[in-house]
């Protein structure tokens, strides 16, 4: 049966059976929710007993609730509370109190093939709901929880609009595969977001999940260790990330509207020399040929480029249900300038969620859709390292009408006039590209999940699920400007108007089996699943010409598209087995098939177990009044990694080259079939985790949080080796050779410091220490091998900056040690000669420090002051290192009177070195790496919640926030946080302030 | 309601049952636009493909051109080039050339510090090796058992032999590659698997006489010179590689192959070649027509500015060269990279130097302008001399098809090499020559170079010395110098300085060991059959 053809069948005939139900004679109730110490507790849902009728309370914790007559009791529940039911009593308010927070352990997480109570929880699990999310202008999901979850490092890649983030959960598994987390939306498991050279999954978008609303979200729960994660098999080593969207709540249709507005600005400009420091440069040291090409202006290149920019995001939802069908439906539009000029980001979202219930609760339906529209203007980012460099005293218009009037670095000589290897005039380059994309991502799916009617304690579970995408784009510049003047091969023909375009399908078929029973005799409890996965990755990208703006053809691809595809197929279990609901027992097995192995490799198990011990429950602790909650967590699992191994890499296989890449026999050009690399014996990479944890709550657990310890060992690496020369059609092979290490500790405090009438304050804070070792990378342990070079700089073509080292945590970084002269300055290319052999060359290259920090922090607070509130959120790294290759590359003289013919700013770097940048080692120096521990600011915000100011029934909320407040660090460069540990030209992350408004109706 | 249970519960079962069954079936998912062996080895047109793969890895640096889906990995692809990294080994290293660029390991050629992980060295090792791979595969599907199990035969079978007989040609070019300029790398043949075990190494002496039986194997049944079509090797190549092995063959194994050097370069040189009229247009735009029927050059690597596009090879070269005041559209391209300069002993063995204006010898192509004799700093363009032998431009003046990507072919072999290896034989006391024919042929060069016989020398000039200094006035920046002064004994010793030969300003001797250079540590650490060259 297809897919559209099983939704037809069950759809139309669960229509039907709504709209034959009717509604009874109603009555209204009002009253309010306290907790202990009186406070109004807000949110607390209130639903009329034996019907789908329920409210939600507002700030001060009144409610109001229209219900049948028929109705006796009302039921109370809120995370965090339990749950309370009380009758109905008429004429006068309902004033109900909720007690003690320890129910929050009553909390239902969403996990793999299921949901859990938190308190059953055997794995290292963290859930962050919408009410704890970070505030603020937020374009991507994983920003609503950086720095919130220990374990869990949230790298943003820049400031530029929906530029997306780098996700490492412990210090991520692989060298060359990829290190990024599962993420699964709604029960789909998505593609990697990024493809293995880096960039975006889906063409035309900065990164897939900006294609994803963050305002749609309800929940995100982080599982970490592999008795968590296991369930998911070969996807899981890197951690797994579950997004659950918001659902429909029972009740009459609640409006929401929120509109956030904001102003980016530019914290804080890159340190070049000024044009008065710049001219006295050139005075001093430029030859009088070069002095003598020096302009008359004074240009901030920088004030050019950048421009502070204006986001408003405005979300309107409508949740509700209607007779037996709770639906939520939400549209939202977002509209971000980037503060690089000519950036943009527009985007339209919508999301469907209804939740019927069925056959008496037997079969439950959800349904979830999601869809976005995204139109994109990428700013050209090389303007970011042009600005740096060009001349400040150059005018940025030239007074001449060539190259768009722009001023450009000329040569009589050569054949486009302009001179070969100069940087571009910045605002050219902004300003005359047009890089425009479209992209469409709708991810959706339906569950039907059937309580059998014979059979009540087995559930059949049956999810079918989609997520496709459509990017395409253009890239047009005007034959004027200079980056592609005259670029044609016989220089006739300039300008740029090239496309692009994509489809992807992912395609999800899921089917288990859910068996639960209690046996009250031998105090167990069983649930247990049993289940089948299909699913299909389909890209189509579409090849075209490299066109000029006059139609003239560069070069033309060899096929019109190419399909990449990929398939896993799994079957997976999982038992839980409770005993005295105090001493829990998790097993679970995947067995994953996939399209990338050979038939040999193709299939493999990954298991795992866990164990987990309520101590609280115990005689000694379960009267204890100091003590709230403590639960110890011991786990075990195996998981796998496949990402970053390309789909046919074990086939050999022959490709055709281009037609720039031709051969001349006689009078023909002959194509080329070029054999390309394999191995054949790629298989899964493997991850074994170790896990403990202690769960803990402390005086009515106002005090709560965990502490993790893990091991994490990953085998059969993943990585690029060397293949020995003559073997194999490419000289480094992806291959499983290789093992890594990661051990850490994980800390976690919650607090909830002051709690009464009318302020409660709050605090938390997790700290994550992870340490990595390579422990293998050759297939003989061999001492004498330096390791594989890795992290490519800017400076001398080709040249790297780390090294993957066994003994050493991966892209440690491998250097020259530079030697100082008394006042502790560098001196230029005189370094340690570490193995005193009298040549300082790459046999003195040591590893020096690595990018990845040794500790990270996070902390926030939030107080509520009656109707006030007030939070900030802070996040922390230590011991990471940075190499600031904007230093290395542009502060040198070398770079400011450069020997090719015109004069480029650098950075004031210069002016404490002196460098002249002659040679090549000074770039490799560890005078570069520096610290860059920093302490961040993410945001601070106020809000105030004016209640009913604009009619009665009615909440409205304001707030203002700034984002990037302030980060403390000693680091040199411009931002001490930029993934990977080298910073070249980073899109400077914007400091922002927002207004927002939020009206319920 | 139990009807709806019941086809409730029957929906789910067939839906289960049916989605388990047709969705296990497959796994096996295979490209769209690639293909396998069996498919580009199914014909005689995919055999030619493949050869010209095999060609072209000389030429291209991937499959995508200029730059993109590269040969070889763990170095920039436009690096990656076959001759550009050929010429950094063999000219970088001598007095002929200096760079100025800060790429990391670069300068090591010049300070004659080079260790076992310089990317340079690396990438040409792995250049080289890549090549025989793929020559051995090509040898391998080419075998008869396999042309017979795709129903090849006839004329298309011939065809193929005679295409795997040049991938043994090219192999062995490559080999003396190795055995120049590693001494005793992996030897892998057609019988090394791939995905198999690391091949083993082997030793100089062994490899010299591998290289020298797979060349002579195959001369019988190659084109006669000039015999097979533009870009592909003839009987010529095969004699002018032998010829070349055996002049260095003293080098390579201890014992001198003198004779042999000068039978095969005179079985070159009575084939019919000759020298075409005019030096400077030896490294033109349009210099394949020094490959017409009787041309002067017997094998070249042949670059397209359309169609063989790559940052490497003579699109380097002509694009290396120029900077400072040089005038880039002279050059045939849109503008220079600023590298590549001479220090002055190049120009001082030209007569009347150091007063340019009063050279004669055309050969003599230096440009002045704003550049500095001396080197004060190796990385400053305008210090040393520039170098205007290679040029983007046609015999007429006119640029070639393209302003970024270099129409210039670049020889391999061309005939007065094997005039000077005629010549040098016989100094050096190999028989089945004579010093008389010796001096013509270097008087014809001389002719050539002079526009007359003013610069003809008499026989009591024809010494070793001489020959040295010729083969640098007549070949410099070809990828000759180093092999010639490690053969002269010039190259490590304090005998012959040069300009910052190893590191010093003034020239300075360097250890013995770098007369070859070391085995990448990437492929000892990968392939434990090999030995590090001694010293490294």
């Amino acid at each position: 049966m297809s897919r559209r053809k099983l939704l037809r069948s069950i759809i139309l005939p669960a229509m039907l059976l709504f709209s034959q139900l009717s509604f009874a004679q109603d009555r209204v109730l009002t009253g309010r929710v306290t907790d202990s110490t009186g406070t109004g507790v807000a949110g607390v849902t209130v639903t009329a007993r034996g019907t789908q009728t329920s409210t939600q309370t507002n700030n001060d914790g009144s409610f109001r609730i229209t219900i049948p007559s028929s109705v006796d009791a009302l039921i109370f529940s809120s995370v965090g509370f339990a749950t309370r039911q009380v009758p109905v009593v008429s004429g006068s308010p309902m004033n109900v109190s909720l007690s003690g927070a320890t129910s929050a352990l009553n909390e239902v997480v969403v996990i793999g093939y299921g949901t859990r109570m938190k308190k059953d929880l055997t794995g290292a699990v963290t859930n962050i709901t919408a009410k704890d999310f970070n505030k603020g202008t937020i374009t991507t999901p994983e920003q609503l929880i950086a720095g919130k979850v220990a374990g869990v490092q949230i790298t943003s890649n820049g400031g530029a609009p929906g530029a997306g983030s780098t996700i490492r959960i412990r210090g991520g598994a692989s060298l060359n595969a990829s290190n990024d987390p599962l993420i699964v939306v709604d029960g789909v498991p998505l593609a990697p977001n990024r493809n293995p050279d880096g960039t975006s999954s889906i063409s035309g978008s900065s990164d897939p999940l900006s294609m994803i609303n963050p305002n749609d979200i309800e929940s995100m729960n982080i599982l970490k260790d592999a008795s968590a994660t296991a369930i998911y098999g070969s996807r899981a080593s890197n951690g797994v990330i579950i997004i659950t969207t918001k659902k429909g709540k029972s009740g009459k249709p609640r409006f929401n509207f929120t509109t956030q507005n904001s102003l980016s600005t530019l914290p804080k400009e890159a340190d070049v020399l000024s044009p008065a420091e710049f001219r006295n440069y050139v005075n001093t040291h430029g030859t009088p040929a070069q002095i003598a090409i020096m302009g008359n202006a004074s240009t901030d290149w920088q004030k050019e480029i950048y421009d502070n920019a204006f986001t408003t995001d405005n979300n309107l939802s409508v949740s509700g249900s209607y007779k037996v069908l709770p639906y939520r439906v939400s549209l939202g539009y977002l509209n971000q300038d980037g503060i690089l000029r000519t950036g943009n980001l527009k985007r339209t979202s919508a999301a469907i969620n209804l939740s019927p219930r069925f056959l008496d609760d037997h079969l439950k339906i959800d349904l979830n859709l999601k869809g976005t529209l995204s139109h994109w203007r990428y700013a050209d980012e090389s303007a970011i390292g042009n600005a740096v460099r060009f001349d400040p005293t150059q005018p940025v218009l030239s007074g001449d009408k060539r190259f768009g009037g722009y001023f450009e670095w000329l040569d009589p000589s050569s054949t486009t006039g302009l001179r070969k290897l100069a940087p571009f005039n910045p605002v050219g380059v902004l300003e005359q590209k047009e890089d425009k994309s479209d992209v469409q991502r709708s991810i959706g799916n339906i569950q039907f999940d059937y309580k059998l009617h014979f059979l009540p304690d087995l559930h059949v579970n049956v999810n079918l699920g989609y997520d496709v995408s459509k990017g395409e784009g253009t890239i047009y510049i005007p034959d004027s400007a200079a980056s592609a003047y005259l670029r044609s091969p016989d220089a006739k023909h300039g300008g740029v108007n090239n496309q692009y375009k994509q489809n992807k399908s992912n395609t999800l078929l899921e089917t288990y089996l859910n068996y639960v029973k209690e046996f009250k005799s031998i105090y167990s409890r069983i649930d247990a699943i049993a289940g089948y996965s299909y699913q299909d990755f389909s890209t189509t990208n579409y090849n075209f010409p490299d066109q000029t703006t006059d139609g003239f053809v560069i070069s033309t691809p060899s096929f019109p598209f190419d399909k990449p595809e990929n398939r896993l197929i799994s079957f997976y279990g999982r038992v839980n087995y409770t005993y005295k609901g105090k001493y829990l027992l998790t097993g679970t097995l995947r067995r994953d098939g996939s399209s990338r192995f050979s038939e040999d490799n193709r299939w493999s198990m990954f298991p795992s177990g866990a164990f987990a011990w309520r101590l609280k429950d115990e005689e000694f602790l379960r009267n204890s009044t100091t003590v709230s909650d403590l639960k110890l967590r011991l786990g075990y699992g195996e998981t796998g990694q496949q990402e970053g191994i390309g789909n046919y890499d074990y086939i050999p296989r022959y490709a055709l080259a281009n037609q720039q890449a031709q051969y001349q026999f006689g009078n023909r050009f002959d194509s080329l079939y070029r054999p390309a690399g394999y191995n054949p014996n790629l298989k899964w990479e493997q991850t074994a985790t170790y896990n403990v944890g202690l769960d803990y709550g402390f005086l009515n657990n106002r005090i709560t949080g965990s502490i993790d310890f893990y091991v994490k060992k990953t085998t059969d690496l993943l990585s690029v080796i060397d293949q020995p020369a003559g073997t194999n059609f490419s000289n480094k092979i992806l291959a499983n050779i290789g093992d890594m290490e990661n051990k850490g500790v994980e800390f976690t405090i919650n607090t909830q410091i002051i709690r009464n009438k009318s302020v409660t304050w709050d605090f938390g804070f997790n700290v994550t220490y992870n340490e990595n070792k390579i422990t293998k990378l050759t297939f003989t342990n061999d001492p004498t091998f330096p390791g594989n070079l890795v992290g490519g700089i800017a400076g001398g073509v080709g040249s790297t900056i780390q090294i993957q080292s066994v003994g050493y945590p991966k892209n440690s970084f491998y250097v020259y040690q530079q030697v100082y002269d008394k006042s502790g300055k560098p001196i230029e290319g005189l370094f340690e000669d570490r193995n005193r052999d009298g040549l300082v060359n790459n046999n003195d290259l040591y590893r020096y420090k690595s990018p990845d920090p040794k500790a990270f922090l996070g902390a926030y607070s939030n107080v509520n002051w009656n109707k006030w509130s007030a939070g900030f959120s802070l996040r922390a790294n230590i011991g990471n290192y940075m190499y600031n290759n904007r230093f290395s590359n542009t502060g040198v003289q070398r770079n400011i009177i450069d020997p090719l013919g015109f004069l480029a700013n650098g950075s004031r770097n210069l002016l404490e070195t002196n460098f002249t940048g002659n040679g090549d080692q000074y770039l490799l120096s560890d005078y570069y790496v520096e610290n860059a521990s920093f302490l961040r600011m993410d945001y601070i915000n106020v809000g105030y919640n004016a209640g009913d100011l604009v009619s009665s029934h009615t909440n409205l909320r304001i707030g203002a926030n700034v984002q990037n407040v302030f980060t403390v660090t000693k680091y040199k460069g411009l931002d001490p946080e930029v993934s990977g540990g080298i910073d070249n030209n980073f899109y400077p992350r914007p400091r922002t302030f927002s207004l927002s408004l939020s009206l319920d109706f | 309601m139990k009807k709806v249970i019941l086809q409730a519960s029957l929906c789910f079962s067939v839906l289960i049952v049916a989605t388990i069954q047709s969705c296990t079936k497959d796994l096996n998912l295979s490209p769209t636009n690639d293909v396998t062996s069996e498919t580009v080895y199914a014909n005689l047109a995919g055999y030619e493909s493949v050869l010209a793969k095999v060609y072209g890895a000389f030429a291209l640096t991937g499959n995508q051109g200029p730059a993109g889906n590269g040969d070889v990995q763990g170095i920039d692809e436009g690096f990656s080039d076959f001759f550009r990294l050929f010429w950094k080994a063999q000219e970088l290293s001598t007095d002929e050339a200096v760079i100025s660029w800060g790429d990391v390991g670069i300068q090591d050629f010049h300070n004659m510090n080079w260790t076992s992980n310089n990317s340079f060295l690396t990438g040409l090792y792995y250049r080289s090796l890549y090549q025989i791979t793929l020559c051995n595969e090509f040898i391998r599907q080419s075998a008869d058992d396999q042309l017979s199990n795709r129903g090849i035969s006839g004329t298309d079978a011939d065809k193929i032999h005679q295409f795997a007989r040049e991938a043994r040609f090219l192999r062995a070019y490559q080999y003396w590659v190795l055995i120049d300029l590693f001494g005793n790398p992996p030897f892998a043949t057609e019988n090394t698997a791939i995905g198999g075990a690391p091949p083993p190494r082997i030793a100089r002496a062994d490899l010299f006489n591998y290289i020298e039986s797979e060349l002579k194997a195959i001369e019988p049944e190659m084109p006669a010179p000039h015999a097979n079509e533009y870009g592909r090797a003839d009987v010529g190549a095969v004699w002018a590689l032998l010829a070349r092995l055996y002049l260095n063959a003293e080098v390579y194994t201890g014992t001198a192959h003198y004779t042999d050097a000068i039978t095969y370069s005179k079985k070159v040189i009575d084939a019919g070649y000759s020298l075409i009229s005019d030096y400077t247009w030896l490294m033109r735009a349009d210099n394949n027509l020094n490959t017409s029927a009787t041309g002067e050059f017997i094998f070249s690597i042949n670059y397209d500015g359309l169609h063989t596009q790559g940052y490497g090879g003579t699109t380097f070269l002509v694009h290396a060269c120029v900077g400072g005041s040089m005038p880039a559209s002279s050059f045939g391209v849109a503008g220079g990279w600023s590298g590549t300069r001479t220090t002055k002993s190049l120009p001082a063995l030209f007569p009347g130097y150091p007063d340019f204006s009063t050279i004669t010898d055309k050969r003599a192509q230096f440009y002045t302008d704003g550049q500095n004799l001396e080197i004060g700093n190796v990385t400053q363009f305008t210090d040393g001399l520039g170098v205007t032998k290679y040029k983007n431009i046609k015999r007429d003046g006119s640029p070639g098809q393209s302003q970024d990507f270099s129409d210039v072919d670049m020889p391999l072999f061309r005939l007065p090499e094997m005039y000077f290896i005629y010549a040098e034989s016989v100094l050096r006391g190999g028989s089945g020559g004579d010093a008389t024919t010796a001096l013509e042929y270097m008087n014809d060069i001389r002719v050539r170079a002079y526009g007359n016989s003013s610069g003809n020398i008499t026989a009591g000039d024809l010494t070793l010395d001489f020959i040295l200094s010729e083969r640098a006035r007549e070949l410099y920046w070809e990828g000759f110098r180093r092999t010639d002064l490690v053969r002269f004994n010039k190259f490590v010793e304090n005998s012959y300085l040069w300009p910052w030969k190893g590191g010093v300003a003034s020239g300075t001797g360097v250890s013995a060991i770098r007369k070859i250079y070391p085995i990448p540590s990437r492929d000892v650490n990968s392939n434990t059959n090999l030995v590090q060259n001694p010293g490294y």
